[in-house]
Order: structure tokens, then sequence, then C-alpha cells
């Protein structure tokens, strides 16, 4: 038995039948970090101790009954912009380079409930500004899949470390495409769930009415099963929802008979790699065989949800990262001359380009005599996709599509090009923009031996429908995993 | 001189609501704990943090709104106000800018000029800042945020105002409303009321405003007064020099008696507000609001007019006592106990205000019960005390609210109606001062009261004056 | 490129978000801003005349806290990540003088 290649949910499943302990598991992954993080870069902090303590206690929890859970004792990394008590949370930015919580974000706090071993905290791009993890502070995160393509963005670590099996699973956050792309590039699965699911506490905001917590990890079960224990109705988070249907594992079921599934022709025209589009017909077709209707159908406003969301996101960061002063935490400039020079000065230094190019555009589009044209705009743009969206699934029960024109760039390929980066998030944005939950799933290798990921997108709070066939589509696909592995 | 100039003025009061905790978080708003013991990872902006609105804080922007006439915002939404300095520890202060609370109210003001209405623009609901404080001589300022957070009302007047008297009476019938609310107890040495003074000045007769400035920093009556008077001259030399006034904020010094500009190439006062992506909009139910509207006070107005008719008290004191619902609850509470409400009205009107103002305090601080007032007026209708004694027990009870019956018991201050025991003291007292004696004897009267005196001195005071005068005359 | 910013709008974007800018990121960010604006032009396209902006997108609305005493004092956790504190609380440059 290759202990690092079982999903969470199975890896669970023989800690419980003592068939393997916490500690086997957690002093695996440790080896296999020790073994490929010099390549691969997935962490900011592992927290070997901390987790070696956590596997002891948490098997103490399991031998006597406490936590029986299916999640219980499989370790997991954390994207670095969710705070962990006692455990550095950088958002991988100089910032934040000493920032040590005394709170945890409800997110992990509802793992550690469920029994969860907490490995570290996984790099991304800073303050989940891009799309390559290579906006890191602290270095660029490799692809496990191809060490010269990046993992994508920004949820990067997170995906990679999964892939790479440096963890069983991994929390990464979503505000553009950020878990599913990735998830995309590193042939995992991540999903981003319907916004308000997973409380926003302690999760280091970039745009707030963006962000969304969510799983990257093995499988649909795992990915199921990660989305009952991280849900919750959270009183701290003023945007979460209380919801009843969570229960997301009963949509595990290996049937689309009946299910209508809407193909955009917008998310297949100029733009998208030919090797892409052919690996996810291909998946569309799979879902047909197994009994469901495809339709094509125009969603339009595809082009629009970049400049919306770019519009909307600059604005809020620009809000959001204000607190980020030198006076109550993080980095201060070690020589200023009064307030104004401590600010701009801790603020210049602290913060790398891209966050800084966000900011600039956020102030500006705010600022007196901008906030109608570009602000409100947007906002009414944000309000015609989500009617789009709406008459969609008055139609289907999900949309499918790609998750990025292309597989995995190379590394150094996109930096150079901003608005050539931000058009990579054309299939993902409007997701976000809406407020739907969106998943990403293998469904193809291309001629370069990387991954395509198949984006499925429900309706709000109708997770258990991408759930069903996402799941339906992965039993007929078989086994994925990269070249050496299969 | 040739040309009259009025001033136009207009009111930001912003006024620190009465809650147990604060405006978006747990943390207490209690006054006086050591620097950030009230503080938690929401009211310090630390990263990740969420703001959750306090329902307290609604109701009490909605009673306002209710009390100064105004429409209340069936939708509404806060926004962030993005500006940076130490005290606002996220660097946006989340206020209201689009959808305000309350608009378009009124209240009535009364001077010698006569009665008038100030308009309110409107009124929103923000958190307070920090504190910083600054160390004489050094480099550096310290920042404390016990009080980041804790809830403000800011209520935007229109610029109806043209005198100081104006002003002073307005913010003095805010003051008068706000506390029959229960809403804030509005002291504006404590910082719980604060007046920003927008103000202008034009030729009278002309229907353009001036050029405004807005006057911070002003920590009393006495120190808008004066600032007005110093706003009003400078604007007006600057006029008459042919010069501009500058549309711009100012900080008045009350010491130096002067104002100065707060500008900075740094402060850009392009506060860029935008809804706040962490908190939800507000719906004002029918249900809500009927709750609140039922949950008004009786106002002091509609008070003045009940005790006209129900109490045989004089005007003045009805004024003095509904001054402050304070004291106003205290006179209803120790009638209801069945104290006569002239004697209730005596005690505030002389031993109260008295009292009050030797130890400079509010009626707001009055702390003994209208249990015990009861009880006090009750001990010396039934002359258990005299009103020398009762003096005495009043002052401990207004410094302990002690109970008056408990404390005459324990310290034996009952008063003496043992005639036996009278009598021989007053024997005692005549033996003692034949001079007196002799005087009263030749026909001096007043020689009496020295001999009343006496007694009383003998009796430690616990002695029934009129008896004591009465057993003189009579041995005498 | 449709969109020219300026020395001034990029010195004064400077001030509102305390950024201190290099000559050669003042010219990046002039160049980059005026793209990013020009592509979120293409907003312009779209008719949203009655459209009402759309901040949230969930009708979730009057999520409130009861009034009570929750926080405890957390002084220390609170202080522990800063730069500079002096008895008890937060070091900054003067502020007033």
């Amino acid at each position: 038995m290759n202990i690092l290649n079982m999903t969470a949910v199975s890896l669970a499943a023989a800690i419980k039948n003592k068939e393997v302990t916490v500690m086997d598991a957690t002093k695996a992954v440790l080896k296999q970090i020790e073994k490929t993080e010099s390549t691969y870069n997935c962490y900011v902090t592992v927290d070997k101790d901390g987790a070696l303590k956590q596997a002891q206690e948490i098997q103490g929890k399991i031998d006597s009954g406490e936590l029986t859970g299916p999640l219980a004792g499989v370790p997991v990394a954390i994207k670095d912009n969710m705070c962990t008590e006692g455990l550095l949370t950088t958002c991988s930015s100089k910032m934040l380079g000493n920032f040590v919580p005394t709170y945890s974000s409800q997110a992990v706090i509802n793992l550690q409930r469920a029994g969860a071993v907490i490995i570290g905290k996984t790099n991304m791009d800073e303050f989940a500004m891009g799309s390559t993890t290579e906006t890191s502070a602290f270095g660029v995160t490799k692809n496990p899949w191809n060490q010269e393509h990046v993992p994508g963005g920004s949820s990067g670590g997170s995906a990679a470390a999964v892939a790479a099996e440096e963890c069983y699973y991994a929390l990464g956050s979503d505000t553009g495409g950020s878990i599913r792309q990735p998830a995309s590039f590193c042939g995992v699965v991540g999903m981003k769930p319907t916004y308000g699911s997973v409380s926003r506490y302690g999760l280091i905001a970039y745009a707030s009415s963006l962000d969304q917590i969510g799983p990257l990890c093995k499988d649909v079960t795992d990915c199921a099963t990660i989305m009952e224990v991280i849900t919750s109705h959270d009183q701290k988070d003023s945007t979460s929802v209380q919801r009843e249907d969570t229960d997301f594992t009963s949509a595990l079921v290996d049937d689309v008979k009946g299910m209508k599934i809407g193909i955009p022709r917008d998310y297949f025209g100029e733009g998208l790699d030919s090797e892409v589009k052919e690996a996810v017909l291909k998946a569309a077709e799979v879902l047909r065989e197994k009994g469901a209707t495809l339709e094509e159908f125009d969603l339009s406003l595809a082009d629009y949800a970049i400049p919306a969301y770019y519009t909307i996101a600059a604005a809020e960061a620009s809000s959001n990262l204000e607190r980020f002063d030198g006076i109550k935490y993080g980095y201060r400039t070690e020589s200023y001359k009064g307030l104004h020079n401590m600010y701009k000065k801790s603020r210049s230094e602290g913060f790398g380009a891209e966050v800084k190019r966000r900011i600039m555009l956020g102030s500006f589009v705010l600022s007196s005599g901008y906030y109608d044209a570009y602000y409100l705009k947007a906002l009414r743009v944000k309000a015609l996709i989500k009617n789009a969206f709406d008459e969609a699934f008055a139609k289907y029960d999900v949309i499918l599509g790609p998750v990025a024109p292309t597989t995995a760039p190379k590394l150094g390929e996109s930096l150079s090009d901003p608005i050539k980066m931000y058009l990579g998030d054309i299939y993902t944005i409007s997701v976000n923009l809406a407020g739907l939950p969106g998943m990403s799933v293998p469904c193809g290798i291309d001629s370069k031996g990387l991954p395509i990921g198949l984006q499925l997108i429900g309706d709000c709070f109708k997770e258990k429908n991408i759930i069903r066939a996402a799941y339906t589509y992965e039993k007929a696909r078989g086994a994925f995993g990269r070249k050496e592995e299969n | 001189m040739g040309k009259q100039y009025e001033t136009v003025i207009g009111l930001e009061v912003h006024v620190e609501l009465a809650t147990k905790t604060k405006i978006f978080c747990g943390c207490s708003t209690e006054f006086g704990g050591a620097p950030n013991t009230h503080t938690c990872p929401v009211c310090t902006g630390m990263p990740g943090s969420l703001p959750v609105l306090n329902k307290q804080v609604l109701a009490y922007a909605v009673a306002v709104g209710l009390a100064t006439d105004c429409k209340i915002t069936r939708y509404c939404k806060f926004d962030r106000k993005n500006y940076f300095y130490p005290d606002n520890p996220q660097n946006y202060q989340i206020s209201q800018l689009y959808l305000p609370i309350c608009r378009d109210g009124k209240v009535e003001i009364e001077t010698e000029s006569g009665k008038k209405f100030v308009g309110i623009h409107e009124i929103h609901m923000e958190e307070d800042a920090g504190k910083m404080i600054h160390d004489e001589g050094s480099d550096y300022s310290l920042v404390d945020y016990n009080r980041s957070g804790v809830p403000l009302i800011e209520i935007v007047s229109e610029p109806d105002m043209r005198s100081a008297e104006e002003v002073i009476a307005y913010l003095e019938k805010l003051r008068m409303l706000i506390q029959y609310l229960g809403a804030s107890d509005c002291k504006m040495q404590e910082g719980s009321m604060r007046a920003d003074v927008n103000l202008s000045v034009r030729e009278v007769g002309s229907l353009e405003y001036g050029t405004r400035t807005e006057m911070k920093n002003l920590n009393s009556f006495s120190a808008i007064t004066r600032a007005i008077a110093g706003e009003k001259a400078r604007q007006i030399d600057l006029l008459e020099a042919g010069e501009k006034v500058v549309q711009e904020t100012r900080r008045w010094d009350d010491n130096a008696g002067k104002s100065y500009a707060m500008r900075s190439k740094e402060d850009a006062q392009d506060y860029r507000y935008f809804p706040d992506p962490d908190l939800v909009p507000i719906v004002v139910t029918e249900e809500f609001l009927a709750d609140i509207k039922a949950k008004q006070p009786e106002f002091r107005e509609d008070k003045i007019a009940r005790y006209k008719e129900e109490f045989d008290i004089p005007e003045y004191d009805i004024d003095i006592i509904t001054g402050s619902k304070h004291m106003a609850d205290i006179f209803e509470e120790t009638v209801a106990l069945g104290a006569q409400p002239k004697k209730v009205s005596n005690w505030l009107m002389v031993e109260t205000l008295r009292l009050l103002k030797e130890n400079n305090m509010d009626p707001e601080d009055i702390r003994f019960s209208p249990k015990h007032l009861a009880g006090l007026i009750k001990l010396t209708d039934a002359k258990a005390i005299n009103s020398t004694v009762a003096k005495e027990v009043f002052e401990e009870m207004f410094k302990n609210d002690i109970d008056p019956e408990n404390y005459v018991e324990e310290k034996g201050l009952k008063t003496v109606s043992d005639e036996g025991a009278l009598r021989k003291t007053v024997e005692e007292v005549i033996a003692n001062n034949p001079q007196s004696v002799e005087d009263y004897r030749n026909g001096k009267e007043k020689a009496i009261g020295f001999l009343v005196g006496q007694t009383m001195k003998a009796m430690k005071g616990k002695a029934d004056p009129g008896m004591v005068n009465q057993l003189l005359k009579e041995l005498l | 490129m449709a969109n020219i910013i300026s020395d001034e709008t990029i010195e004064y974007v400077g001030i509102l978000a305390k950024l201190e800018l290099s000559d050669e990121e003042k010219e990046a960010a002039k160049r980059d801003m005026g793209r990013m604006l020009d592509y979120i032009d293409k907003l312009g396209e779209l008719d949203t005349a009655g459209v009402e902006p759309m901040s949230h997108i969930f009708p979730v609305q009057n999520v409130f806290r009861e009034d009570v005493v929750t926080g405890t004092d957390c002084r220390e956790a609170i202080l522990k990540n800063a730069p500079r504190q002096k008895d008890g609380m937060f070091v900054v440059p003067k502020t007033f003088d």
C-alpha cells in the first residue's frame, strides 16, 4: 500500500480501520515534503513539530471514539492567506513576513474539529493577486507535472502540494478563479463554493464580495466530503449564508440521466487552445453518454466579465489592504520622516509590483469624479452578468466549459503582460461575479504532458448538481495522475 | 464699517451611543479600562476580521431619527470612508454616505429672538476612532483602540442657524431628546457629544451662501460660543480685506482663542466611499419601526404639560426637574411611592442641586434611589428626624445611596421625643446660661434662639426644635 | 491608448493609496493604468441604463449581533505583532505638535 497516493477519504477510512496511523500518514507527508519541496516550493511554512504533535493528539481522539468523521487524521495544507493561530500567515508578502495570528479562520477551525492535521501554509500569489503563484515574495512554486511550468494561481501552492503528494488535500481561496485554475493546471479537483457558504472570517481579504474558500483535492468524493466539513453558517461573517442543503456527499451518485447541461458557445471561441477544447468537449460527450442532455447556448457578456471584475476587485482590494500600514502588525520600514512617510515607505517596500498595481487602479476607480463611471458601472455590469446566469439556469442544471484557455504556461511567460494574464481568467471570473459554485475536474492531458481541467458551474446553492455531474464523469474517466505514477 | 454680515451655521454633531458593546464587535464600550484592554481583532483591524452590526445601534439611531422628525431610510447600507490615520485601525471608517438611516428631519428651538425650526439633513451610523496619546517632548505618539468601534451617530443639520445662541439652543435640544431616549448621556466634556461647526458669513440680505469652514475640537458650549465669534470675525476680516475665505477644516484652540487650518498635502480629502462588502444591507421592517415607536418615551414638552396638570409644584421646579430625564424619573418614582410631590420637588431643587453643584456633577450622575428618597421624606413626615438630621442623612444618601431608615437607626439619629429627657436638658441649659435667661426675661426675644441652639447641641441635634422652643418658653 | 495618465494623477493616487513609487515604477504605473482603463472602458459598450448597481449578490439582509459583551481582555494578543509598542499601546510617528 502506497500511503501517499491514497485519497483523503480512503486514508481516513484506513486510519479508522487501524490499517495505518495518523502518525504514519503525517510522517509520510513530511518525508515527501523533505524529498520534493526543494524542487516545487509549495509551502511558505511547514509546521513539522506542530504536525507531529497534532498527529498524536488526533490519534488519541480517534482511538477514544471522540473523532469519527470521514477526514479524521488526514494531513492538510492551508493557503497562506487564512489565519492560523500561532502559525505564520504571510499572504506570501513581505508585508506580513512576520505575522503570527492569535486567532484562526473559521474554515480552519472547522477542519480542526473534524480532526485535520495541519501540515503547513502554502505558497500563493501575493495577497492572492495573480494567476501563476509567481508574485509570491517567497519564490515561485513549480508545477509538479513539469517544473518549467507554473502551477497556476493564486492558490498555486495548494494545488501543487496536492499534486506532489505533499499533503492529502488543501484549502485555497477563489476570487476570480484562484482555486479552479491552479486545480486545472495541476490536475487536481478544486471547488469554489457558492458565495457565503464557507465563512470568510480569518481569510485575509483580497476582494470581499468575491472571495470564497474551497477545497483542492484528489477526487470528487474528497471534494464533497471536505465541502461538508468547511461549510458553516458563521455569525462572525455577516455575508455567511444559513444553508440546510449541505449534505454534499449525498450527491456522489453515478447517474446524470435527465440532467440538462448547457455549453456556452462564448467559452469555446477565439483564444481557446484546441487541445483544451477537444478534451473538454470529449468530457461533455461522456456525460451525454451517461444520460445527460447537452445544448449549446449563448451566455453573452463573457467579454465584459474581466473588466468588470478587475474594477470591482481592485477597488475592494485598495480598501482592504489599507490596514497594512506598519503600525499594528507586519512590515515597518527602517527609517522614515514622520507619519505619512512611514506609511508610504512601509507600504511601498512591503508590497510587490502586482499588489501595488491593483491598489493604484482600485484607488483611482474609487476616487472623486471616477466612482460612477468606473465602479458603479462595473457593479451594473455585474448585475447584467448575474441576470444572464439566472436565465441560463432557468434552462440548465449545469453549465460546462473549460477552466482556462490553455494549460499551464511556462514560468515567467505571464507576468510580462498583465492584461494577457488577466485574459486567462476569462472562463472563471463570471462565476465569482455571480456568486456561483464552480468546480474544476481533470479531463485530459495535452501533448506537452500538462493536465487539462473541465469546469462545471452550478446555480447558487446547487453544488450538488455539479458534484453529481463531476462524480459521474470521474467514474467514467477512470484514474488520473501524473505519468510516472500511471 | 459699512457692510452688515450675518453668520450661517450648520452643525455636525457626533453622539456616542449608550450601547454595552461596540458597533461591530462584542467588546465593551465601558470607559476607563487600561489601554487596549477593550479590543479584539475586529476593532483593531486585524487581517481577516469581519464586522457584524450591533442591533441596538440601529434601534437607537432610528429612535433619534423619529424624535427629530426624520424620514427613516427603509433600505440602508454602510459605506467605507477611506483615509489613513493611526486612530483608525483599518484606515477606513465604516460609516454611511449613500443611504444614511435617517433624512429630512427638524427640531424646534427657542431663543430670546423666538422659536424656529432647525432642519436635520441626515443622521448616519458610524464607528468611533481610537485615542491618540501624545507624549510631551518625544518624537512618537501612542495609540489606544479602546474607543475604536464605539458606536456613533452623526447628526448633520441644515445651515439653518444664525447665531451662537441658536447653536447652543439646538445642541441643548438635541441633548435633551437623546437623553430622554436613553440613547446617550451626551456629555461634551467626556466626548460623548461632539460638535463640528460649519460656518460661513454673507452680507445681510444676500441669498447666496459664503464659503464655509469646518471647525473641530470644540469641547464645551462656551468653547463653541467663542469659536463662532472668532471664526465670524476672521472671515469678515478676510472679506473686508478683499481676500477670500478658503474652504477648509480648522482646529479651534480654546486657550489661544484662535483656530488653525488643518491642511496637509497628504490629506487629499478624497474618501473614496463605496458600499462595505463585509456588511449586508439593512431593511427597516414595519415591525421593527412599530416596536421603536412604541418604546419612545414621553418627551420633555409633554412631561411639562402633564406635570402642570398633575402636580401642584411651581413651574420653575417643573422646568428644572424635566431638564433631566433622570431627575424626572426620580421625581415620578418617588411620588409614586407615596411621597408628596411638593416635598420631593424641594429635595431635588434645594439639596440635590446644591450637592450636584458642589461636586461638579450633572443630574445624570444622581445615584440615590427613589425608594430611599421616599423613605427619608417618610421619616421627616413622621417627625422621626428633624430637618438638620434629615439634611445630614440626605447627604449620605446622595453620596452612597444608603437606606435612610437603617442609617438613622444605626447612627442613633432619631429625634428624642421623650419629654422627660428633653425637659432635663432644657433645665440644665437654663441653669448654665444665666445671662441669656436674663436677657430673655428682660424682653430680648432673640435670646431664646441661643438657648434653643444650646439645647440642640446638648441633644446632638436629635431634638425637635419646635418642642425645645415650647419647653423653654414654658420653663422660663 | 485612449487613457493618458498624467504625472499628477499618479502622484495623487500615490497620496490616496500611500504608495511611493520610484520614477521607473511611476512610468510603468502610468502605462499599466492607462492600458487597464482602456480595457475597462469596454464596459461603456453595454447599455446599463436603469440597471441597479449590484454590490451584494444575495438578498441577505439584517444580520445583527445582540448587544452583549463577549470580548475579554486580549491586549497581549492584540499587541503581539506590533512593530513597536509602549505602555500597552502602539507606537507611531508623532501625529500632533
